[in-house]
């Protein structure tokens, strides 16, 4: 039915099957637009934020999809600037995850705040000593450069491209995109450290707090290190998850490997500085300012050592060694298995830094406070993934995102 | 004819709260409520989304009788300087919509310009900072009560302690008014400091030899305004968040509790 939309030569699944799964990711999106307009209409008391947790998992899905979405960035700083051009196989794809990824993260700052109609205060006010101002000035602008990013592929789509205006377009754009790619790897260095600045400028907050370079704590460098590093993890899961769903090989394998190892190796350096940054804070920072570094990991229900265990060992240690070894890379088993430790480390390394630092009291006389989200804040937080899911489908069935499906691919 | 007007040294309003005599009767905490037109919910059980810009904490020393014992601690904002002004929630604000004011040490916060981020209440240590999760419900005729000096705030946006600073402007009005720059100590009083009956709560000009909250708090210009009174302690001192509240206590276990220290230190007190 709508064959005449999609690339010649590739297969897709029939009408029916695509809409009735569109209609099922469609009703979670439902859901959650239902919870954000109770959000918008009634107030934040909808959420079961406090005045402890002023910071909650709202800000953590921010910090974490943005983190995830670092393989647009980091996979267009090697293909334009560093020369890697066989990664044009999955760049691409690389980009529209990350225009989901910052997309999602717009909307929830959108929710996130208690008066949305005053967001632009933040431009117009704008705190230059603030992290905060130096994340929505860089997001946004960040944010414009992956639209532009997406428009070639988009007008690529087989009737668009018909058109004279929007083929000539199209090319023209493809052909100032490392211009792009390069202020895109630039703005996201700024955004994804003032990222990583935002919980540890507090000095009245020990967990988080880290000494630094000149006006930036050592986490400006480790966020976008380690956006760098686990971004490309995301793109090749969602990669290798496409596959799965469409039965399909959709980039070769010498693509995927490059990517995994660079990723192995951004996960190997990084490991080595954040166990570097947790030991001088550890027994030199956090002592300073009377904790030992056994409280912030007891006397409460959640927030254990063995947290950080995960983090870095099992997220860490264990996928960069899998991502250094061709063997483990080229066992799609364990490829996968890399990939995952590397969202789910990468993930939690945001948690810690965003629910660690409100959970844990600071006063000698206040106490550790846990949070459960309401389900208002849950259905806007899975928004993002059914929306995700939505775009990947559309583009993925309209328009030529990989280059080799063809060829990897081809028609009997 | 017009006088001339001298401008005033910049001051640095704080308070010094006597712990010894503090008795936990909270009428700080409703006196702050009155004059500031703070909302309050129906069922105020939950502390955690409740709003009280001056609480009162319970300390305990965890020993069994006959060693136990309390101590009540107000809280207010602390009004930290920082370095320079650079308070942690002030530096933190995206918006500017809350600021270091160099003239009094007071740290302000504009209502109709926080969009509600909640940066600042993360960056402050004490808990002293409080969003307004619903728009304010006063039961009905007390709306006629409200303090016409004081805006009251939408949901949305946070709100903290003000040092009752529009006592001040009220103040410097009529200072100017009267041709003068300079204010006497009793003219510019928070509520909390004059309901308190146990007058535990002194409030005055830390830069002023003049004023009690001085000679009592005796501040160390040179160590960040620590205090050199062997009784008196700032919350969470350690920190680096420069507070201009101070309190006294003869007990050396309320001074400890006033900070973290790890189980070798000694309370900054004995450092020093
Ligand atoms: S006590 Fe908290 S709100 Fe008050 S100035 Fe200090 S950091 Fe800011
Ligand atoms: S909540 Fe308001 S005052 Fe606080 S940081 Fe955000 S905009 Fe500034």
């Amino acid at each position: 039915m709508d064959s005449a939309l999609m690339s010649r030569g590739v297969k897709r699944c029939p009408t029916w099957q695509f809409i009735l799964w569109l209609c099922l990711f469609g009703g979670v999106l439902l859901w959650g637009v239902y919870a954000i307009l109770l959000i918008w209409l009634k107030g934040l008391n909808q959420t079961n934020m406090n005045d402890n947790y002023g910071f909650a998992l709202w800000i953590w899905a921010d910090l974490g999809v943005i983190a995830l979405g670092g393989g647009a960035f980091f996979t267009g700083f090697l293909k334009y600037v560093v020369g890697k051009d066989d990664l044009k196989n999955i760049i691409n794809y690389a980009v529209i995850i990350g225009f989901i990824c910052y997309s999602s993260a717009l909307l929830i700052l959108a929710i996130d705040v208690g008066q949305p109609l005053r967001s632009w205060f933040i431009f117009w006010h704008a705190n230059v000593h603030s992290m905060l101002t130096e994340v929505a000035f860089c997001l946004s602008c960040y944010f414009a450069v992956l639209t532009i990013e997406f428009i070639p592929l988009i007008l690529e789509n087989r009737q668009i491209d018909k058109v004279p205006f929007f083929h000539n377009l199209s090319h023209n754009m493809h052909k100032v995109m490392a211009v792009f790619a390069a202020t895109g790897a630039f703005l996201s260095f700024f955004h994804q450290g003032s990222l990583g600045g935002t919980p540890s400028v507090l000095f009245g907050r020990p967990f988080s707090y880290r000494e630094g370079l000149l006006i930036w704590p050592w986490t400006f460098f480790l966020f976008t290190w380690s956006a760098a590093a686990y971004g490309p993890c995301f793109t090749l899961f969602v990669t290798r998850i496409t596959e799965k769903v469409t039965k399909k090989k959709l980039v070769k394998q010498n693509t995927i490997d490059l990517l995994a190892k660079i990723s192995g190796w951004m996960i190997a350096t990084y490991i080595i500085a954040k166990i570097i940054d947790t030991w001088y804070w550890a027994t030199v920072t956090a002592p300073s300012k009377g904790f030992a570094f056994m409280d912030f990991y007891s006397n409460n229900p959640l927030y254990g050592i063995w947290i950080l265990v995960l983090e870095i060992v099992v997220c860490g240690i264990v996928p960069a060694i899998i991502l250094l070894t061709p063997k483990g890379r080229n066992n799609s088993v364990a490829l996968f298995i890399a990939v995952t430790l590397g969202c789910i480390g990468v993930l939690l390394n945001r948690w810690v830094m965003v629910l660690q630092v409100v959970a844990m009291p600071v006063m000698t006389f206040d106490k550790w406070v846990m949070y459960i989200p309401s389900w208002q804040e849950v259905a806007t937080t899975i928004l993002p993934v059914a929306y995700g899911i939505i775009v990947l489908m559309i583009t993925y069935r309209y328009l030529p995102i990989f280059p080799q499906e063809q060829e990897l691919n081809p028609n009997p | 004819m017009k006088k001339e007007v001298k401008n005033e040294k910049a001051k640095k309003y704080g308070m010094v709260i006597d712990l010894d005599k503090c008795t936990g009767c909270g009428a700080c905490m409703v006196a702050c409520m009155s004059e500031n037109n703070v909302p309050f919910k129906e069922d105020e059980s939950n502390k955690l989304d409740s709003i009280a810009w001056m609480r009162v904490y319970k300390l305990t020393n965890g020993k069994p009788f006959p060693e136990a014992d309390i101590c009540y601690l107000p809280r207010p904002c602390m009004h930290c300087e920082g370095h320079n002004g650079h308070a942690p929630c002030v530096s933190v604000c995206p918006a500017t919509a809350t600021d270091y004011n160099h003239e009094t040490g007071i740290v302000s916060q504009i209502y109709t310009r926080c969009f509600g981020c909640r940066y600042c209440m993360v960056a402050c240590p004490y808990h002293a900072r409080y969003f307004n999760w619903w728009d304010p419900v006063w039961p009905e005729g007390m709306e006629k009560y409200l303090n016409p000096d004081v805006s009251p705030r939408m949901r949305g946006v946070v709100e903290k302690c003000s040092f009752c600073f529009h006592r001040y402007q009220t103040a410097m009005n009529k200072a100017y008014v009267e041709g003068r720059r300079k204010l006497e100590e009793d003219e510019y009083q928070t509520s909390c400091a004059q309901a308190c009956p146990a007058d535990a709560i002194t409030f005055g000009d830390l830069n002023d030899p003049a004023h009690a909250v001085h000679q009592i708090a005796k501040p160390d210009l040179k160590h960040g305004g620590r205090s050199s009174n062997p009784n008196a302690f700032r919350l969470l001192e350690r920190l680096g968040t420069n507070p201009k509240v101070y309190y006294l206590s003869s007990r050396e276990w309320v001074r400890r509790a006033g900070d973290n220290y790890l189980k070798k230190d000694k309370t900054v007190k004995k450092l020093h």
